[in-house]
């Protein structure tokens, strides 16, 4: 299962400051979209408005058919309370930069708790399918290891199959491979890879040029906070529009 | 035929280095220590026969229990207390925000001696407790002294002090769990009442722990001062004892050591508790400047 995601007039003011200025962007389901744009352009926040972990101060954000954080009523978005937008982050997973693995957890408590606890799923079920989750990122002998046991290239394979625990149907990855050291990109990129392949909506900011061009159907590419083009993604790397991208391009190859 | 420094490796041997001065300021120690013990042994105003005597005596024994109850009580409702304090002080609530801080600030500032001694004579304030619902009218009431015991002033004041002491340190280790991990709980779907128990929780108690065991072993000695208002803990049943005997040295060895003892039990619980809790980040004992080596030893 895969869900499309719909962005309109998407702002977002950090204390005075707009980080997003009325962002809209089709995402359509089942596609990998990667976001590409310099430090401070805006693509992380609009990442993190997906699942809500921002707040919105204008436009609407939907996945699927599910307009994210807020309730309409009219031509009013009505807040929703924390325990709604937990039920709808259920369904979009999210991977970070810093990997954020539960510490105090082991590698298969860290993908196997999320799916127990809050969908209330059988724990011998969820302890087999997190076992094979393990399998396919290639960490299945480590499961009874503490993350801090394991490398960041190997941590940030964990951090995938425990989003992927709870079957989402949209991945959002926030500069996935920035954190590790340049040997261990690869790993975690192919583990991506592999993802795209499956069919599941994925949304990646990230600066691989690389894995842009050879596994994203779409390109972004953000400058202060708005969207300067998109589209098909090896069309654009191999033929830029716009001359920021261009110069951008140009910097970062 | 001059010999090159590092000809000959394979015979080369490593000399360890010889602290002669911990050899010298151990035995210093060791002598001084040994004055002191054969002092207490050879002195006979230590009155040991008295102490073993009084040890296990039956007022005694109570007063322990009564000592540990009152332990029990404060550290239970005083962290419970603590913990509610520290989620109003963490709350974007600035009214409760504004109590919590109001309430540490006044009960830290009152000697728990004084707290004591109000909670004792509330009655001069209140002399009489009642609670009363709109319409239905006075549904309970009582005489003030009826239910202010030594016993109930003592619990009121040790838990009010505990909990103003304890919410500090629940709040330091709530404040030294990172912004990422919330984040990922609040990702993965879990309700903010989840990730305070599963997630927060269990990773602020590494920090909370030493402080906390601290606060309960400070706590149990604390306890000594209800003696003042006449409840038989062990410090005052020994008192009792020593007023009719005036064998008030080996008394107060008496009370002594059953602190030792039952701060001694707090201490090796501590520690265990504090290595469950500590899973998953490595030793929690080992020198400090060696902690953190070895944190991707078993990377591949």
């Amino acid at each position: 299962m895969s869900e499309s995601i719909r962005l309109r007039g998407v702002h977002k003011q950090f204390s005075g400051n707009t980080v997003l200025h009325g962002i809209d962007l089709d995402i359509a389901a089942g596609s990998v979209t990667v976001i590409l744009g310099p430090s401070g352009s805006g693509k992380s926040t609009l990442l993190r408005c997906i699942n809500h972990l921002e707040k919105l101060d204008g436009g609407t954000i939907h996945v699927g058919d599910t307009l994210i954080g807020y309730c309409r009523k009219g031509q009013a978005l009505y807040e929703l309370p924390e325990k709604a937008v937990a039920r709808q982050r259920q369904r979009i997973g999210m991977v970070f930069q810093q990997f954020n693995l539960f510490p105090h957890r082991t590698v298969l408590q860290n993908i196997a708790d999320a799916p127990i606890r809050i969908l209330g799923q059988k724990r011998a079920e969820v302890e087999a399918r997190a076992m094979q989750l393990l399998d396919q990122v290639g960490l299945a002998h480590r499961a009874q290891a503490w993350p801090r046991e394991l490398s960041g290239g190997q941590q940030q394979r964990v951090a995938i199959a425990r989003a992927l625990a709870m079957q989402p149907e949209v991945m959002l990855f926030d500069e996935p491979t920035s954190a590790l050291d340049p040997e261990l990109v690869g790993e975690v990129l192919q583990v991506m890879k592999q993802l795209a392949h499956s069919g599941i909506t994925m949304v990646v900011v990230t600066h691989e040029i690389g894995f842009a061009r050879e596994v994203a159907d779409n390109l972004v590419f953000m400058d202060n906070g708005k969207v300067v083009e998109a589209g098909d993604a090896r069309a654009l790397l191999d033929n830029p529009q716009h001359p920021r991208l261009r110069e951008f391009l140009a910097s970062v190859l | 035929m001059s010999q090159r420094p590092d000809d000959d490796i394979a015979g080369l041997r490593i000399v360890k280095h010889r602290h002669w001065g911990r050899w010298f300021s151990a035995l210093i120690v060791l002598l001084l220590l040994s004055l002191v013990a054969t002092s207490m042994v050879n002195n006979p105003r230590f009155e040991w026969d008295v102490v073993a005597q009084n040890l296990t005596e039956e007022s005694i024994l109570a007063g322990v229990l009564m000592t540990i109850e009152l332990t029990v009580i404060s550290v239970v409702f005083g962290f419970a207390g603590g913990t509610l304090l520290a989620l109003m002080r963490l709350s974007s609530n600035p009214v409760l925000v504004s109590v919590s801080w109001a309430y540490t600030w006044f009960f830290r500032a009152v000697p728990m001696l004084v707290q004591l001694f109000l909670w004792y004579n509330i009655a001069a304030l209140y002399p009489q407790l009642s609670l009363s619902l709109p319409l239905v009218g006075e549904v309970w009431s009582a005489e003030t002294n009826e239910i202010i015991s030594p016993f109930s002033a003592a619990v009121l004041a040790l838990v009010i002090h505990q909990s103003a002491y304890a919410a500090e340190i629940i709040r330091a280790g709530i404040q030294s769990v990172g912004q990422g991990q919330l984040e990922a709980a609040k990702a993965l779907g879990y309700r903010p009442g989840q990730i305070f128990r599963q997630t927060v929780l269990p990773q602020a108690m590494r920090t909370i722990l030493p402080p906390a065991g601290n606060e309960v072993i400070g706590q149990l000695k604390t306890t000594a001062v209800v003696s003042v208002i006449a409840l038989q803990d062990v410090l005052y049943s020994a008192q009792i004892i020593y007023q009719r005997t005036y064998e008030v040295i080996p008394l107060l060895l008496v009370a002594t050591l059953w602190y030792l003892v039952m701060t001694s039990v707090l201490s090796v619980l501590q520690h265990y508790i504090e290595v469950w809790f500590s899973r998953g980040n490595g030793p929690a004992r080992g020198s400090w400047l060696r902690r953190n080596k070895g944190t991707q030893e078993s990377a591949s």
